[in-house]
């Protein structure tokens, strides 16, 4: 097992190599391939008042002329160890890990990110913890009634659930929920646990059911699936023949293989989400990732987007890795293969 | 369950309700267990599949009876039908099964469910797919027994090692921690048995329990199976296509075809006078090593029956070289299990010196 986990962490800093590669790549090769000069690149740090040789100097002040791989190594200090920006009269100390300075704020990006990270996990954690409730409650109650009519309702619910998008539940509930009934917030605002747990819960509740109705309908459907498979495995029947009742039947012998392929596909989706739930944070103008990434990427802003991509990566590389390893826990068979 | 009402209902059926005979069919049986008339249906798109139609038969303590017939003639259904496993439903079941004076069909599933796993036990044919991969051979006896016994876990440990060591496990202290896929494919079916015969129970039936394991562990499991049932002294079911599993375990064996008895009798009586044409299509089809592998061996010519559409008459008949040899009472009247001999029943309208004379000019030379 302890072999298992260092196989996978290891398996995980590859990847996140891997991914700084390809996102150093995107921002700085992807360019120069395409045409762009190192003034170019440079172009986009310094004003629109900037002549010709100011930007040359800033192209060689942040290294676009240097070869690439020298040009990674320091891409890669700053994420794992910090950079030092020449200002001029001042060396400027930008904090690992650095993703650079926002074209627009002139803020750090990474501090900037940190401030929203627990918005966006409010958001997404609540979600899931509602959508993996009901979901699977749903789908275990449909799959054992297959056919009944409390099947067919929550498996029609659930088709509306995963084909209507976010921002089209999302303002709906707004308006009747928020501007209608003024049962909830109308979004926009956030209230940090710490401050108040009764705000914060007030402000989060709709966004939450709005998310976690998409994939509560999702996960219904999987795990109706799922367990419509399991309960007609040989090991069922012989549940069944050793004279078990049917209740320990289910939720011993049926539920939990129908959540081994669930558990893989709950931690992609929550990795997504810790990366920025981009429509429903921007739907309910929540300050989190998500929207950090939608005004960066508007703005042309791309320090911010380079720090939202490398995050976001990370978050689905590290809840793959926590997957695997839970994975192990629950099915024997993968500890040994 | 359905079946509750359906086994009185066949008190109206006009084929079983020969006078006086149907007040006799509710009273118990002598027997231990005894199936009469059983019909198991499955509604489908395509139509009723029959796939037990009107099969009986009886079985004492302490005996082997084994079924034998294709894939298809309901061997398997049968035995699901007395462990109550077939989900009510889409499954339609009449007649009764009678265990040790119980009417199971007549009873609640949940009465059935608490006489599973303790009173009747079943094993099945892939031990890999049969035991849950996700709990370890000892936590799946446990539970098997601590479901109808009131122990504590430790005391239901210890008889799971017990169980373990007495089907041959080998070091079962330590293997009883291990997951069903760390034990090869015959130790797998030795720890299904050990589960199976963990409360003791007094039927057994083995669905196929060598078919998918390596010829050379097949003999091992049934010495296994043959050694324990002397020792618990249990009625056993083995259900196999393969004559030479009954011959090797059997003391009584019913040849299925169609849903349908077609044969019963003891082991002698089927391997030494068969008299049915679908039993000795059987027995010409098994290859014999002391003929030296010169004889050729006579597969039976087309295909077992559609159970939607079953032929009418004599469900063999479209197969049977013999069919002709009566006035055409084949294609019309369905034959019903007579007895031929004492305690040796057969499904056919074939003239009993018709048979005598196939068999001994005919069939036996060519075995």
């Amino acid at each position: 097992m302890i072999t298992f986990i260092i196989r996978r962490l290891i398996a995980a800093v590859l990847l996140l190599f891997v991914v700084s590669v390809v996102t150093f790549s995107i921002f700085f090769l992807v360019p120069r391939l395409a045409g762009a000069s190192a003034d170019d690149l440079a172009s986009r740090y310094v004003g629109k008042t900037a002549g010709a040789e100011q930007i040359h100097e800033t192209a060689e002040k942040l290294g676009f002329t240097d070869s690439l791989p020298v040009q990674y190594g320091r891409f890669a200090k700053g994420l794992v160890a910090g950079a030092d920006y020449n200002t001029g009269p001042t060396i400027e100390h930008c904090p690992a890990p650095c993703f650079g300075y926002s074209f627009i704020t002139q803020n750090p990006v990474w501090p900037d990110l940190l401030d929203r990270l627990p918005v966006t996990l409010s958001l997404a954690v609540g979600a899931a913890i509602i959508w993996l409730l009901t979901g699977v409650t749903i789908g275990v109650i449909s799959a054992l009634r297959k056919g009944s009519f409390f099947d067919r309702a929550a498996m029609g619910i659930a088709l509306g659930g995963v084909s209507l998008p976010i921002f089209f539940t999302g303002l709906l509930s707004l308006s009747i929920f928020s501007y209608k009934l003024g049962l909830t917030a109308s979004g926009g605002s956030y209230t940090a646990f710490a401050d108040n747990p009764a705000t914060w819960a007030y402000d989060l509740i709709l966004p939450w059911i709005t998310l976690a109705f998409l994939y509560a309908a999702l996960y219904a459907r999987l795990t109706r699936a799922g367990m419509l498979e399991t309960m007609h495995e040989d090991y069922i029947r012989t549940a069944r023949a050793k004279g078990l009742p049917e209740r320990r039947v289910v939720l011993k012998h049926g539920l939990r293989p129908t959540l081994t392929p669930i558990l893989t596909i709950f931690g992609l989706d929550l990795g997504l989400l810790l990366g920025g739930a981009v429509l429903t944070e921007s739907t309910f103008s929540l300050p989190g990732i998500g929207k950090y990434a939608v005004d960066a990427i508007t703005n042309n802003d791309l320090p911010k987007v380079l720090g939202v991509t490398i995050v976001a990566a990370f978050f689905i590389i590290f809840a793959n890795l926590v997957v695997d390893i839970l994975y192990a826990v629950v099915d024997p068979r993968v500890r040994l293969s | 369950m359905s079946s509750h009402g359906e086994g009185r209902s066949r008190l109206s059926d006009g084929s079983a309700a020969e006078a006086g005979a149907t007040v006799a069919g509710l009273q118990p049986p002598s027997s231990f267990l005894e199936v009469r008339d059983l019909r198991v249906r499955f509604p489908t798109v395509d139509g009723l599949v029959k796939a037990v139609d009107g099969l009986s038969f009886r079985l004492d303590r302490g005996r082997t009876l084994g079924i034998v017939g294709e894939s298809g003639s309901g061997k398997s259904v049968t035995s699901l039908s007395i462990m109550g496993l077939h989900e009510s439903a889409n499954t339609r079941i009449s007649g009764e099964v009678w265990l040790d004076g119980e009417d199971l069909l007549g009873s609640t599933p949940e009465h059935v469910r608490r006489l599973r796993g303790k009173k009747m036990a079943m094993i099945f044919q892939d031990p890999l797919s049969a035991m849950h991969p996700y709990y370890t051979v000892g936590d799946q006896i446990i539970e098997a027994y601590r479901i109808h016994n009131d122990v504590s876990r430790s005391v239901a440990r210890r008889h799971a090692v017990e169980m373990l060591r007495r089907v041959g496990i080998p070091q079962a202290a330590s293997r009883v921690d291990d997951y069903p896929h760390q034990f090869s494919g015959g130790m797998r079916q030795r720890a299904m048995i050990a589960m199976a015969l963990s409360c003791d129970p007094d039927l057994l039936i083995a669905d196929e329990p060598t078919t998918a394991l390596d010829v050379t562990v097949q003999a091992q499991i049934l010495d296994l199976i043959r050694d324990l049932q002397s020792e618990f002294n249990s009625a056993v079911i083995i259900i196999t296509h393969d004559l030479g599993v009954v011959a090797e375990l059997a003391e009584d064996i019913l040849v299925m075809y169609a849903g349908r008895g077609a044969e019963y009798g003891s082991a002698e009586d089927i391997f030494r006078r068969p008299q049915h044409p679908y039993t000795w299509g059987l027995l010409s089809s098994m290859p014999r090593l002391d003929m030296g592998g010169a004889a050729r061996l006579v597969p039976i010519l087309g295909t077992p029956p559609s159970l939607i559409q079953v032929p009418p008459g004599c469900p063999f008949h479209p197969r049977c070289r013999y069919a002709k040899l009566n006035d055409g009472a084949s294609e019309t009247v369905v034959p019903q299990m007579t007895e031929a001999e004492p305690g040796h029943l057969v499904a056919c309208h074939l003239p009993p010196h018709v048979r005598h004379q196939v068999w001994d000019t005919e069939i036996a030379p060519s075995l």
